[in-house]
């Protein structure tokens, strides 16, 4: 059965900033088996092009994935890098302070810029509105031994902005 | 035992008040001004309540209580940093009498301990420091009997902070409003610096380093985060995804670091109110968890005492 392995891809795709975009290029991984594990859609952010970057992760056996691949291409949406990353550490950590005001989008765009980690939630509270300190919870994906790596990444991030950053014990949850 | 005890807080006042329960003879008292000797051992009680009534242990000096016979100094006056004096003269002192010494006090053995260790290299005299860490937990005992088997430990070491987060997290208050509230039921002293700063878990978790790794480990060699000023929501996110915030010491790898750490909100580490928890990674016994109080007098005397039972016995 080994060849109808399950893994987890990420595809990085590019989309006009159009409505029905994200949909357009949504439905190939649907309707080919993949198995939508998140979206990470920076709205705001924009590629040289002027088109928005969509990082997306599945999951799909390697025949699946290829035929995904083709699909999208199939339906015009532009496939910037798709690989077998596996993505499979999970990690939850929440950051403290002036989130808004330090563009939390930039925050979280350097988080994934340093590779291997993909932004799978954001749960922001600012009690206190835009001006105020406020708490946000993120769940990171990491590639499989990459937590480490994300862990400083965040750490440094946290740092040149001033946030608090309240780490996950890596160990000794049980 | 002959008991020369050092320090009459919360726990000196209890190991007066106890050692006869375990068949020690107090033998001399000091507070940080007075002290009381008596060879043929004090009577507890009336120590006490001098000390209760005029704040004074007797019409001697500490430094008589220092010259006395004993067999071991219980040296329990309050923890400082950097030079961990006067406590750690006091340490030299015994050990140069070749006497025992039992430390509540985390100073000497959290800055000073490779000279605490010479000294005792050259004393006929032990040093035992099992109240410094964990309060009635036993954690360094427990780390001795497993021979070197433990890798890392980590956990809850301070009530005081524990008993903030767990309030916070219970009640959806702020910081402020859980401290004040601490202060007024007495779990939260009134600087409360060393507490929620972080700074009195990480000496415990740098003995506990100096232990594990037989190394000299000091404040200074520690990443230290508080949890003072994290707000209320940062624990609603938490607690919306089933996790807590607890303020977490590890040792581990070499490193010594204490901050605020995510935990999962029904796990072993995420102890409420001011119970502290150790949790031991071992070789061959896998993950040991050790809870219980981790401060309070009668509690933190108990692991004193039960160091005084360790000592060497004389011929």
């Amino acid at each position: 059965m080994s060849g109808a392995t399950t893994r987890s891809y990420t595809v990085r795709l590019e989309l006009v900033d159009e409505p029905g975009e994200l949909l357009r290029a949504l439905e190939p991984i649907a309707d080919n088996g993949g198995n939508l594990l998140s979206i990470f859609h920076e709205r705001g952010n924009l590629t040289p092009r002027g088109h928005i970057p969509v990082e997306v992760d599945l999951e799909a056996t390697e025949a699946q994935f290829e035929v995904i691949v083709d699909a999208l291409r199939d339906a015009g949406v532009n496939v910037i890098q798709a690989g077998a990353e596996r993505y499979s550490e999970e990690l939850t950590v929440v950051l403290v302070g002036h989130l808004v005001e330090t563009d939390l989008s930039d925050t979280l765009r350097r988080f994934t810029d340093c590779g291997g980690v993909s932004v799978a939630d954001v749960s922001l509270s600012a009690p206190a509105g835009t001006e105020g300190p406020s708490s946000a919870r993120l769940r990171l994906v990491a590639t499989e031994g990459q937590s480490d790596d994300a862990l400083a990444t965040v750490r440094t991030v946290a740092d040149e902005k001033d946030l608090r950053v309240v780490e996950p014990l890596m160990e000794g949850s049980a | 035992m002959k008991l020369a005890i050092l320090g009459s807080g919360a726990v000196g006042t209890s190991v007066i008040e106890l050692a006869g329960d375990y068949g020690h003879d107090v033998v001399a008292v000091a507070d940080s001004s007075t002290g009381a000797v008596d060879e043929t051992g004090l009577d507890a009680e009336a120590v006490l309540s001098r000390k209760r009534e005029r704040g004074t242990v007797g019409d001697g000096t500490p430094a008589d209580v220092l010259a006395a016979d004993y067999e071991a100094l219980i040296e329990a006056t309050p923890t400082t940093l950097g030079d961990a004096e006067p406590g750690f003269s006091h340490v030299e002192r015994a050990l140069e009498r070749d006497r025992h010494v039992v430390l509540a006090n985390k100073g000497p053995v959290a800055e000073r301990y490779d000279d605490v260790r010479a000294l005792e290299a050259d004393s006929a005299g032990t040093v035992l420091f099992e109240a410094a860490v964990g309060g009635a937990i036993p954690v360094l005992s427990s780390i001795g009997d497993l021979n070197g088997q433990v890798t890392a430990a980590r956990g809850v070491l301070n009530g005081t902070a524990n008993f903030i987060l767990s309030r916070m997290a219970a009640e959806g208050l702020g910081y402020e409003h859980v401290l004040a509230e601490a202060q007024d039921l007495g779990v939260a002293e009134a600087d409360p610096t060393f507490d929620v700063e972080g700074i009195d878990a990480a000496l415990k978790c740098v003995i506990l380093a100096n232990v594990l790794y037989e190394d000299t480990y000091a404040l200074e060699d520690a990443e230290i985060e508080g949890i003072d000023d994290l707000p209320g929501s940062a624990l609603e996110l938490a607690a919306e995804d089933g996790r807590t915030i607890r303020l977490i010491g590890e040792v581990a790898d070499g490193d010594v670091r204490v901050g605020p750490r995510l935990v999962p909100e029904n796990g072993t580490l995420a102890v409420s109110g001011t119970l502290n928890i150790v949790q031991l990674e071992t070789k061959n016994a896998g993950r040991l968890n050790i809870s219980g109080r981790g401060a309070g007098g009668p509690e933190t005397a108990s692991a004193v005492l039960a160091d005084v039972g360790r000592l060497p016995s004389p011929e």
